[in-house]
Parts: structure tokens; sequence; C-alpha cells
């Protein structure tokens, strides 16, 4: 609706009767339309002119094309009026025959599908321009020159061209500032006025930073110092006896036995993924060699026709060991000890990792060594035993130094020879202290430095025999000449045990000494007094040739008058650490330190003030050249109503006992090779040992526990093969056995010199010392092999004990 | 006496390192460890006992603490609060 050919009238009944459209008769809403001519309504429009209905579509009317005008009577008032008028043919053809048209299209398209006719293709006809206004504003925004362009002619003279041009000179000095210029001028002609500009304006926002600051001080806690808040003893009593504790006690207890029960019964946390991965690693591959030849020492020199008796690793200094070294005698040569041949100076040989030809440092021994140790407080002091029963003792805190660069010395050599011809002096000065002087390393390649000893007891009061065993005893108690245990407050270990097979166990002590102030003519009076060459310290010098035993023990079994021959002695508190020195950190490479050693410094402590200690256990455990173990207790009963018979004898094995160890696991259980067989023993069983081998081939010469697996140890052979028992896998025979030398091995020694590296020193009768690293499923425990081996052994003794209670009842049944 | 028995009991059980018995506001008034440990136990599970009721009760407000077990790598330590009173045990699980 909104048709721009409909026009809405409204017809007076009059004009109804002259046009015979009269409503409700002529006309009805069916059939509403009606043509009327187009000259009758002229005629009315003539002659009623502006009463006539078709006065306001008068003009539609005159430029209507047809002859006939269509009237539509709406009866519904579509378009406002009560009859509309049609102003074109095509809206009154269309209005006329709609349904027809309809109906007629219908029928046309099914045709058209039906056949199917072709169109031919009409190309688009061009239509006339319709304007509708919009050229108005073409021309309005369109540019067009407004202003008429100003045309100038500019003519010159034709002889003037191509002139000769004159030039003058003028002198710049003369005109004002020295140049010439055509200044400009404003000319009014020109002078146009702007009226109106078009400029565009845009709106933004004024931003503007500010900022502020503002001082807050708060008082913040700088520290804070408080003490717990406590009740009285009055008040806790009073607390305890409340109702109330009591029934919180009721109430809280069931929960808390439910949870302590549930932690008895298992590990609820206990990854058992993890741990059978643990086990499946450890376990793995199978190394083909247990231990791998790391290095070898020997010396042609010192060590020819001889034996190594005793090997023992520098507790604090990376690959140092030391090796004492004994004539090879038959067994009948020495039990008798008189044919000695004094050509060969004894010694004690240090050997160093980086240096396996020579040497590192020699110790003088008066005699043969047949054994010896580190001091654990001091790795500088050594002790050792001879084999005609004098003990001696060393200082190298001289040579500490060279043992602690006995790398760089083996590279220092050949370095220096380079370097002395290329170097200021400054620089050689400095290198020469750094290392050992010169001189020094000279002698040091072709010959170690000899150090003497700096004690030895006296002759009359040692042993008669070899000094078959020494022990330092820990730091941490000392003996006195009663035989009762004190604290040690110096904390440095200064006494010492020896046995001896003439029946004896001696305590040595090392007493402190001040520094002495002797002047020469006194010493040289006293004839005791061993000449001392420069070079040795004067630690213990007043001990030398007269150093007397605290305390002796003479192994006699009171009843049986039976001696007994120790060769090896076990005391049960033989843990000690070692302490590493802390004057070797402050060294000052520029000097040759003075090193005084801490002997020296010590003042002697009171006895009166030490604490007496009891819990110290004071039994030991003792390996006889006959093939028995004893064990007994050094600390005289006063009390002698107790009398038990502390003493126990074991005869296991059928020869000397060359090795008697404890576990460094486990305090009570003690390993003794001797002969044909060896025995694992535990402290208060006294049935028998816990483990006893079967007798083998050869013999067994020497034994020690592995430092790091509870359930391991190394059995040596006399026939050079080294035993490897392993406690978890078999009991019965060796797990591993390799062979190391050709010959007897005399001694073995572990030891731990990295978490990687764990090294085994097996030393042989014909003087070489063989390093062996011990492989990884050697060195590494298994997972709770400690908990699994401590099993062991306590199963074992159940089983001994159930033995013995079994042998009791036969015993009484007959 | 009732008091008594019931902490011996406790104490005897495999395993338990040190008995202690808190009031509400932390002091001990009942050990069997020394003192300065207890002081030191008492304080810091005090601290945490209370955070991890108001923790409970913070979800659910009808909810309430019974039981506290720490686990640690050496021992495990349990505490059971109450009111008024705090009972601490602490106990070595494994062997």
């Amino acid at each position: 609706i909104g048709h721009p050919e409909i026009f809405p009238l409204v017809f007076t009944t009059k004009t109804q009767e002259i046009f015979n459209c009269r409503v409700d008769e002529d006309v009805t809403e069916e059939n509403c339309f009606k043509l009327i001519k187009k000259e009758d309504i002229l005629q009315d429009l003539k002659t009623r002119a502006a009463v006539s209905d078709f006065h306001p579509v008068k003009k539609v009317v005159l430029e209507y094309p047809g002859e006939e005008l269509l009237v539509v009577f709406d009866a519904k008032f579509q378009y406002g009026q009560n009859f509309y008028f049609v102003a074109s043919e095509e809206a009154k053809e269309n209005l006329l025959k709609p349904p027809e048209t309809a109906e007629e299209k219908e029928e046309k398209e099914e045709d058209r599908e039906e056949t199917l006719e072709v169109h031919p293709y009409k190309p688009p006809v061009q239509k006339p321009w319709v304007s509708l206004g919009s050229e108005k504003e073409v021309e309005e925004e369109s540019v067009k020159n407004k202003v008429i362009k100003i045309k100038y002619m500019i003519s010159r003279v034709r002889r003037k061209f191509g002139a000769p041009i004159t030039f003058t000179d003028k002198n710049a000095s003369h005109v004002k500032d020295s140049y010439i210029e055509c200044t400009s001028y404003q000319d009014k002609t020109y002078s146009i006025k702007m009226l109106e500009k078009d400029v565009g304006i845009q709106m933004v926002p004024k931003v503007r930073e500010a900022c502020t600051q503002t001082k807050w001080t708060y008082p913040k806690n700088a520290a804070t110092q408080y003490f717990p808040r406590q009740l009285s003893n009055e008040e806790k009593e009073e607390s305890l006896a409340s109702e109330k504790l009591k029934e919180f006690l009721t109430s809280v207890h069931l929960r808390m036995e439910i949870a302590l029960q549930q932690n008895e019964i298992m590990n609820a946390f206990f990854d058992d993924w993890k741990a059978l991965a643990e086990d499946e690693s450890s376990s793995g591959g199978k190394p083909d060699v247990y231990l791998k030849a790391y290095q070898s020492f020997t010396d042609l020199r010192y060590l020819k026709d001889r034996t190594i008796s005793c090997v023992c690793w520098h507790p604090t200094i990376y690959g140092i060991i030391a090796v004492s070294a004994r004539q090879r005698l038959s067994y009948e040569e020495q039990a008798n000890l008189s044919d000695k041949s004094l050509l060969q100076q004894s010694v004690i040989l240090f050997w160093s990792f980086f240096d396996p030809v020579h040497p590192q440092i020699m110790l003088e021994c008066p005699e043969d060594i047949s054994c010896f140790h580190f001091s654990p407080s001091d790795p500088n002091i050594i002790a050792g035993g001879c084999i005609n029963g004098q003990v001696v003792l060393w200082d190298i805190s001289q040579h500490e130094e060279k043992l602690q660069n006995a790398k760089t010395d083996a590279d220092g050599i050949k370095v220096t020879a380079v370097n002395m011809a290329n170097a200021s002096i400054l620089y050689m000065l400095q290198y020469i202290y750094t290392s050992p002087s010169l001189t020094e390393v000279e002698q040091s390649s072709t010959e170690p430095p000899l150090v003497r000893y700096c004690a030895v007891s006296s002759l009359q009061y040692s042993h008669k025999k070899p000094v078959t065993d020494i022990h330092w005893l820990p730091d941490y108690f000392e003996d006195n000449r009663m035989g009762a245990t004190f604290e040690n407050r110096a904390e440095i270990c200064v006494q010492l045990v020896t046995c001896s097979p003439d029946c004896s166990v001696f305590f040595w002590d090392i007493p402190a000494t001040k520094r002495p102030e002797q002047p020469s003519s006194e010493k040289v009076k006293e004839k005791d007094i061993f000449y001392m060459p420069p070079d040795v310290p004067d630690t213990s010098k007043h001990l030398d040739l007269c150093w007397k035993p605290l305390t002796k023990i003479n192994l006699r079994e009171s009843d049986t008058n039976r001696e007994y021959a120790p060769v090896r002695i076990s005391l049960r508190e033989l843990h000690y650490h070692y302490k590493t020195s802390e004057k070797v950190q402050s060294l000052n490479t520029l000097e040759v330190p003075a090193k005084e050693s801490l002997y020296t410094e010590m003042t002697t402590p009171s006895s009166k003030n030490l604490k007496a200690l009891e819990s110290i256990s004071t039994s030991f455990f003792v390996g006889t050249e006959d093939g028995e173990i004893v064990y007994s207790d050094w600390k005289m009963e006063i009390d002698s109503d107790s009398a038990k018979p502390h003493t126990q004898k074991y005869t296991i094995h059928t020869e000397t006992i060359n090795t008697l160890q404890r576990s460094p696991f486990f305090k009570d259980i003690i390993l003794s090779v001797g002969g044909r067989n060896f025995a694992i023993w535990k402290e208060g069983i006294t049935n028998g040992p816990i483990l006893q081998s079967s007798c083998p081939a050869g013999r067994y010469t020497a034994g020690q526990w592995s430092l790091t697996r509870p359930g391991v140890f190394f059995i040596g052979r006399d026939d050079g093969n080294i035993d490897i028992w392993d406690l978890l896998k078999k009991t019965h025979e060796p797990s591993h056995f390799q062979n190391i030398s050709e010959s007897m091995i005399t001694f073995i020694s572990p030891w731990i010199a990295s978490s990687k590296q764990h090294f085994l020193a097996v030393s042989d009768d014909l003087g070489v010392l063989r390093v062996l690293e011990i492989c990884q499923t050697l060195s590494d425990p298994a997972r709770n092999e400690h908990a699994t081996v401590l099993d062991y052994f306590e199963r074992e003794v159940k089983y001994l004990k159930s033995r013995e209670q079994e042998f009791q009842e036969y015993q009484e049944f007959q | 006496a009732e008091v008594e028995e019931t902490l011996k009991r406790i104490q005897a059980h495999k395993g338990v390192i040190a008995t202690i018995v808190i009031n509400a506001e932390g002091i001990p008034i009942r050990t069997t460890l020394d003192n300065s440990s207890t002081v030191q136990y008492a304080g810091l599970l005090h601290q945490l006992t209370m955070k991890a009721r108001s923790t409970v009760r913070d979800i659910d407000p009808q909810n309430d603490l019974t039981f506290l077990r720490i686990r640690s790598k050496k021992h495990e330590i349990m505490v059971a609060p109450d009111k008024e009173y705090l009972l601490i045990v602490i106990q070595n699980p494994c062997e």
C-alpha cells in the first residue's frame, strides 16, 4: 500500500449517480471495479470544476494514456476513502485480471516445463536515464575553475638576446655587512585576507599524569627474643590430677594405640616397586674380575729377598701406603732368631700411587719391623714393633708436605729443568720453595729421604720375643698404672698396646712432654741418650732408650699355670676415626714451615681430675702361637668374691693365628684366621665359633673384613690366591677366588679412597705390594645387608645354643 | 594413677621415642623428653594443630580434627587433639 498509482477518492452520491457507480447497486464488494471513460471524467470536471470529485486527480486524469480509467470501490477503506482511482494502465490490468493472470501464469509455467523452450538471448536494452535529483549534488561537489586565469605576455627587443654581457667589480668591504642581498618587501597588491577557513577539529580527552608518595612508617619486628612459658611443678601436678585430663586420656588413648599398632604392623609408605628396582640394579651383571689390578710396587734395593710383614694405608693422604719388610725366614730360623744378617738396612717404605718406582719416604728401623700402625690422632706418628721386642716411634711431620705433594713431585722434577732457563729469579725462588728444594728434589729422584726413628723402647723392658701386634688405643680413654681406664682429655692417642709370644701384653704410654730446655752440656753427660742427628724432630726425646711400658699383663692361667703366647690381640674399643691435622691447611708456601708435633706442646694432665670411665669394655681377644683364642679382661677386679672365670679359651686352629680382627660393622664379631681354617666368633658366646670353615687344600695366611660390606671378607692363601667370602651368598665356600701372586700372601689391607674407589692392598712373600681395585658389586652393600648379616649371625647363635642344649640333655640322659 | 598407667602403656609401645602432654595454651604438662626438645615440640605442634583444625573446620564447620599424623624420614609424630589438651607421641616405625 502506498502505491504511487492509487489515489483514494471520495465519491459523493451525486458523482455516483453520474457515473453509475452507486454503492451497493452498481458496485459491490465483489464486483468493485468500474471502468469510466476518460471523456466523461473530463466533461464532469469542466461542468462542475472545483466541486467535482475528480478535481484532486485532474492532472492525473489528463495525463492518463488510456481511454478508460479504473475506479475501484474500496469497501474496507483500504486506502482511506471509499473509492480509489487507479492511475496507470498497467495497474488497471493487474487489478482486473489478477486471478486470471495467476492461473494463466501457472498454466504457462507448466507449459514451459513440458516443452523446455530455449529462450533466445536478449542483450540488455538501453533504458533512458531517469534523473532522481542526484545531478545537483554532483554539481555542488565538483571542482571547477571559478577564477579566471591571468595571462602574461613578456617580450623583449630582439637585439638584446645574445648581446655581450659586461660585469663590474664592487669591493665587498665598501658595502655594509660585506654582502649584498635582495631583501623581500611586502607588496600590497598581493595581500589577501583570508576570510574563511576550513579547519578540521578533533576532540581528545585531556590526560594528565600525576603521582604522590606517602610516607607510611609502621613498626616492624626486627628481632624477637622469647623464652617458652613453663608451668611450675605445682601447676603441673594440679593438671595431672585434674578430672579433665583423665577424661581426655580415656578418650584419646584408643586412637593413639590404634595408630601406634598400625605402625608396628607394617610400614605403609614402603615403596615395593622402587625397592625391587634397587635389588635388580645391584645384582645384575657379574663382573669378570672382582679385583682389578691397579698398581703394584716393588723395590729392588730394599725389598730384595724380603717379605712384607705389614701393610698400612696412610689415613688421610690419598694414595700413600706404607710397607714394612722383614727377612724371609723359615720357621726354625724365626724361632731362634740367632742368625740375623745385618747387611741390609731394615726400612719401612712409603709408596705413592703416582710414583710406582720410587718410594716416597723410608723410615729407618733398628731391626726388622713385624707390625706397625699410624697414630689415629696424628697421622705423622707411626708406632712399630720390632722382631727383637722393641717398640719404635717415628715422626714424619717434616715430610708430610712431601707426601701431600707426592703427585706434583713426580712432575716437578721434569718441570724445573725447563723453567730454569726461562723464568725470572723471583719465579724460580718461589718455585723452589713450593716444591721441596732443588737439592732435595735431586736427592729424591735417586733416593727417598730416610727418616730416623725418634724413640725406641729400652731393651730391658721390652718384649723378649718379636712384637707381633701393635695397636693404638682410641683417644677417648687411657689407662693408668693401676689398670683402670680413665678419660683422655687431650683427645690424642697416647697409648699403645703390644703383644708378643713371650706371653705378655704391654701397655705403653707416650706421656706429655714440655719443650726440652736442657742445655747441650747436660745432654752430653747422659750416656743413655742416643745421639740425635739434626734432622730428627725432638719429639719424645726423653723416651729414647729408656721408654718403659706402662702396664704388663702376663697371660697365665692361674690354676693350670699355662702360659699363652699371644700373637695377635684385638681389643673391643678399637674404633677410632682419623683426624686430619689442621696445620697442613695453613701452610705458607714461601716459608719452609717448622712444624711442631702435638706431642711436644702438651702438658701432663693431672690424673686426679680425670673421670673414671666405667662403661668402657676392657675385655680383649688374643690369638696365640699355638692356635688358641683366649678371651680375657685386663681390668683388675678388686672384688674377688665374684670370681668368675672370665678367661675363655678356644682351640680351633691348628697353627699360629695370623689374623684376629673385629668386624668394622659389628663390634662383637671377630674373624680369626690361622693354619688351615678360619672362624668367626661372637663375643659373649662361649660355646664356640659361629662359623668355621672346612679344611681347604692350602693354608690361610691372611684375612680382613671388607670395609663397606658387612658380610664380605677376604682371605689370603699360601698359593697366592685371595678368597672372597660373601656370607649372604654362600657360607660353605668362598663366593669368588682370584689369583694375585705366585707366592704366599702375607698381608691384606682394604681401604676406601673415595666413594668410587675402593682398594685392596695385598702383599706377598716376594716383597711385592699389589694394589687392587675392588669392583662395585663387592664394595657397594646390598640393601639391608647389615640387617641380613646380623640376622644370619643371630640364627647361627641360636643354632649353637640349641645344639649345646641338646648335647647337655644327651649327657644328662646318659 | 590411671593417668600414669595410660601414659606408661603408650610409652611402652614398640618404637615409641617420646610422649608429651600439653595443655590448650601449648605449655607442656607431662613429658618423657628433655626440656628443650619438649618445649620446641610443644610450641611447633600446637601451632600446627591449631592450623590443621581451623583448616578442617573452614571446609566444613560440622567437621573437627580428630588425629594428626606427620610422617618424616626418621620417625612419625602423632598428635591427638582435644578441647583442652594435646597428646603427642613420637614413634620410630621402621627397623
